[in-house]
């Protein structure tokens, strides 16, 4: 059984009053970073622990915040991204709803680090309910001096606001969030400046994931280098994944990232398997964003290894061959599910999402989705599948922020992999609408190509 | 000397020149001209923060700089990106850039009406220039077209939303011409819309500017509407001694014969404002004696009229050929003769959806 850092005391009885989670060692953190270290030598650790971005691009977030200008009569912001809106994804939520406190614990040591006296949780507007768990959270850590003026006598002063969005996914995106917090419409920035130069209101800004800024206590409370022992590479500590789909148990699980992907599905420990004996088809293993793969290249690289569940091996082989770790939200499918489906599903998403600056995002996304439709009702035409491939081309890398790139990943991968599940719809336009094309040789072992 | 200011080298299609530090590639290679500026839809010099969102501007950069040579690796949009002294760019000579433009160009055309025919922006339209001279012949895209509900902007101008490409040069001039702007883009992704939130007409005094940023037909003239083709007009350049306080009276008269059919502000020749003009000038000052005529405004646009893009079709009348000053305009000439669209009587803006050559057809009667 792998370590647990953040979900360790998740189940405690009472663990989201300050109460207990003090007595369960809640808060050392912020004690021992505010009174023993400097801002800089949290920074270090956090440097040290390897940690990277939990937010979906796995940037180094020790990198990320020493690069957060630091001019003088300025103030700096930290902000928080609880916007999770990306399909498949749900930890941020459990953490918030369940230990509310861990992530102000969190926010409050980071805000130390880079100097944020004014910190902001931005939400989503759909998860109405948990702004409430976090002010009360926020409310008793101040009464207790966790928060507000001079904390702990250290002279360091820190509040944090709870900012609701208005159910955007774009708005997940670090400059979208920020023109949102600012009041305007949630639209991407043109970057550079990059926020740490130019963030809210044209400050320095940090804008870090919800888990990322969790997994800095532990950092803080055992040491960077401890952190960074666990797991292996540059996949370091511990990473939360929502796992949905066809498995027996859904939920949200902290791993270690020295598992394999087999072991993450199948074990009675993580997602348990397929219900109802079916066999496994794919797997989309971050989020919607992230290329999805056959049930033959997920378990096992192009090369033959065994996938393991971290940034390195799920990304092996590039986009042709792989995918990415993303945000965690790991969806399974199993062999009664079409996969022309689940990309309409995806792009109708992400045409829905779209904030329409650009144009071949705002454009490029409503198309896909139309002729998906075609393709899944049958009325699809073979030069259809050329033509999305076309499309998601002229998409990709085109665009100011990736909410293009990831409108088009999922459609590439799709026709990549499926591409005879795609023609099948086309040439079997009865059938494809009482039928599936079922697992067919997706689960097949795969040539090894040497590496 | 300290303080001259270093020149950057920049090269753009193998061509060299020299900028000042902070220029855009967009600006520099309009300072080499002709087919090496990138087409821009959305950046407009005059309005901060333009720019960035059409994509049709984008360029490679083959070299970043001197000091670190490597290659961009996504194409970027060069209006929003600054030369570094030493940087290589290629806007026609890339491959990449022509095949991602073409895709650009395909997808703002796939929702828009395509209904130049009756269009008053048709001869200086942008998109109509760009999409000749970037587009393809033909479009894959086999399904229904956006379209939108109308917004009624007032008295001064008309909003045609379904040919808006969303460039948010009009957001800009707003918030930046005038006190308090009251339109803006409402809702997100191909559903978004430029609109008032509450049924407002556009007031301020400035307001008008709007009309002329605008690249298409969205945004046109209520007073000019349907009146004439740009191309029968003879632009004048004009002044007179206007009150407003940030009008400087400076503006192009578009004549037919004597009468004036509709002012505008100058533009240069990527068809940007010079100056912008107050309201009172555009809209309410439509006699030759309102006015100091200058003479002839030099047309150095490169519209597709001017180009002569439209050959094979028929042959323009003679009116035409003198008042382009020997140009031949084939543009829509034989559509636009037999569809009689200057009827008053015909509102084709009451259509719920684009128009068609049948709604605008002599022999039906609608
Ligand atoms: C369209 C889009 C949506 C995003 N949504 C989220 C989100 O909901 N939560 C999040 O933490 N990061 C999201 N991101 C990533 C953020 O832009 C940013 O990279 C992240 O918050 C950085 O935090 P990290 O370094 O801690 O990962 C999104 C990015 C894009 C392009
Ligand atoms: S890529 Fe899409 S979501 Fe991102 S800025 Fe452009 S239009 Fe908006
Ligand atoms: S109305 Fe015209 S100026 Fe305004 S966003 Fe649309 S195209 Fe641009
Ligand atoms: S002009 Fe550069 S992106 Fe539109």
């Amino acid at each position: 059984m792998g370590r647990k850092l953040l979900l360790e005391k998740a189940h405690v009885e009472g663990i989201r009053g300050y109460d207990v989670y003090r007595r369960e060692g809640g808060y050392r953190s912020v004690e021992k970073a505010l009174k023993t270290m400097t801002p800089d030598q949290v920074t270090e650790e956090v440097k040290k622990s390897g940690l990277r971005g939990r937010g979906g691009a796995g940037f180094p977030t020790g990198m990320k915040w020493s690069f957060l200008a630091k001019p003088e009569g300025v103030p700096r912001y930290l902000v928080c991204n609880a916007d999770e809106s990306e399909p498949g994804t749900f930890k941020d939520r459990y953490l918030m709803e369940f230990l509310p406190h861990l992530l102000i614990e969190g926010l409050i040591v980071s805000s130390y680090a880079l100097g944020s006296k004014s910190t902001y949780i931005y939400i989503r507007g759909e998860y109405a309910w948990i702004p409430d768990i976090l002010e009360q959270a926020i409310e008793e850590a101040r009464a207790n001096n966790f928060l507000g003026k001079n904390i702990l006598g250290t002279g360091f002063d820190c509040e944090i606001y709870v900012h609701r969005g208005a159910g955007a996914y774009i708005c997940g995106e670090e400059t979208a969030l920020i023109e949102s917090l600012e009041g305007k419409r949630g639209n991407p920035r043109i970057k550079p400046p990059f926020p740490a130069v130019k963030g809210v209101w044209d400050c320095p800004t940090v804008v870090n994931n919800v888990e990322t800024l969790a997994a800095v206590v532990p950092i803080i409370n055992e040491g960077g280098e401890a952190y960074s022992k666990i797991g292996v590479g540059k996949s370091t500590g511990t990473k939360l994944l929502s796992a949905c789909g066809n498995i027996n148990k859904p939920g949200v699980y902290e791993i270690d990232m020295t598992i394999s992907v087999e072991e993450f599905i199948f074990s009675d420990e993580y997602c348990g398997g397929i219900p109802n004996g079916k066999r496994l088809k794919a797997c989309i293993p971050g989020g919607s964003s992230v290329p999805i793969l056959p049930a033959n290249l997920l378990l096992k690289t192009a090369k033959g290894e065994t996938r393991m569940m971290n940034y390195e091996s799920l990304a092996d082989g590039g986009f042709p061959k792989g995918s990415m770790m993303g945000s965690g939200g790991f969806i399974v499918l199993d062999e009664d599910q079409c996969v022309v489906r689940n990309t309409l599903t995806l792009a109708r998403f992400y045409r829905h999402e779209s904030c329409g600056q650009c144009s071949p995002c705002r454009e490029g996304t409503g198309w896909m989705e139309k002729i998906l439709k075609n393709i899944e009702y049958g009325k699809g035409k073979s030069s259809d599948i050329d033509l999305l491939w076309d499309i998601q081309r002229k998409i990709e890398g085109n665009t100011i922020c990736p909410l293009g790139d990831a409108a088009a990943w999922p459609v590439a991968a799709a026709i990549r992999h499926f591409r005879d599940e795609f023609e099948w719809h086309v040439k079997n336009p009865v059938e494809s609408q009482h039928r599936n094309f079922g697992l067919a040789h997706y689960a097949d072992p795969l040539e090894v190509v040497p590496a | 000397m300290a303080d001259e200011k270093k020149l950057f080298k920049v090269t753009i299609d193998n061509i060299t020149i020299e900028v000042e530090p902070g220029t855009s590639i967009l600006q520099a290679a309009r300072r080499i001209g002709g087919d090496v500026a990138p087409p821009a839809m959305c950046y407009y010099t005059k309005l901060k923060g333009s720019g960035g969102k059409c994509r049709t501007c984008l360029v490679e950069v083959a070299a970043g700089s001197t000091a670190d040579p490597r290659p961009m690796p996504k194409l970027v949009a060069s209006c929003r990106t600054n030369v570094m002294d030493g940087m290589v760019v290629k806007n026609i000579t890339s491959e990449k850039v022509i095949d991602a433009r073409n895709g650009v160009v395909e997808m703002l055309l796939i929702n828009h009406p395509l209904d130049c025919p009756i269009c008053d922006q048709a001869g200086e339209c942008h998109l109509q220039d760009l999409s000749y001279e970037h587009g393809k012949e033909g479009t894959r895209y086999e399904f229904e077209r956006r379209t939108f509900k109308k917004h009624d902007l007032g008295p001064y101008i008309q909003l045609h939303m379904t040919r808006c490409i969303l460039c948010y040069r009009c957001v800009f001039t707003a918030d930046q011409l005038t006190e308090k702007r009251v339109h803006g883009v409402l809702d997100r992704g191909d559903h978004s819309e430029i609109a008032t939130y509450i049924e407002k007409s556009l007031e301020n005094d400035f307001i008008g500017n709007i009309i002329d940023v605008c690249p298409v037909g969205a945004l046109t003239d209520k007073t000019f509407r349907f009146k004439n083709r740009v191309w029968f007009l003879k632009p004048v350049d004009a002044h007179r001694n206007c009150n407003h306080p940030k009008c400087n009276g400076k503006a192009t008269l578009w004549y037919r014969g004597d009468e004036v059919f509709r002012v505008t502000a100058r533009k240069d020749q990527w068809g940007e404002v010079e100056d912008w003009i107050c309201n009172e000038c555009r809209f309410e000052k439509k006699k030759t004696s309102d006015w100091e005529i200058e003479g002839p405004t030099k047309v150095n646009r490169h519209s597709v009229i001017s180009q002569g893009h439209y050959v094979g079709t028929v042959r323009p009348q003679e009116v035409v050929y003198d008042v382009m000053g020997g140009r031949a305009p084939k543009l829509l000439m034989d559509i636009h003769n037999v569809s009689e669209v200057n009827r008053p009587e015909i509102d084709l803006s009451k259509l719920e959806r684009p128009a068609h050559s049948t709604d605008f057809s002599p022999h039906e009667e609608r």
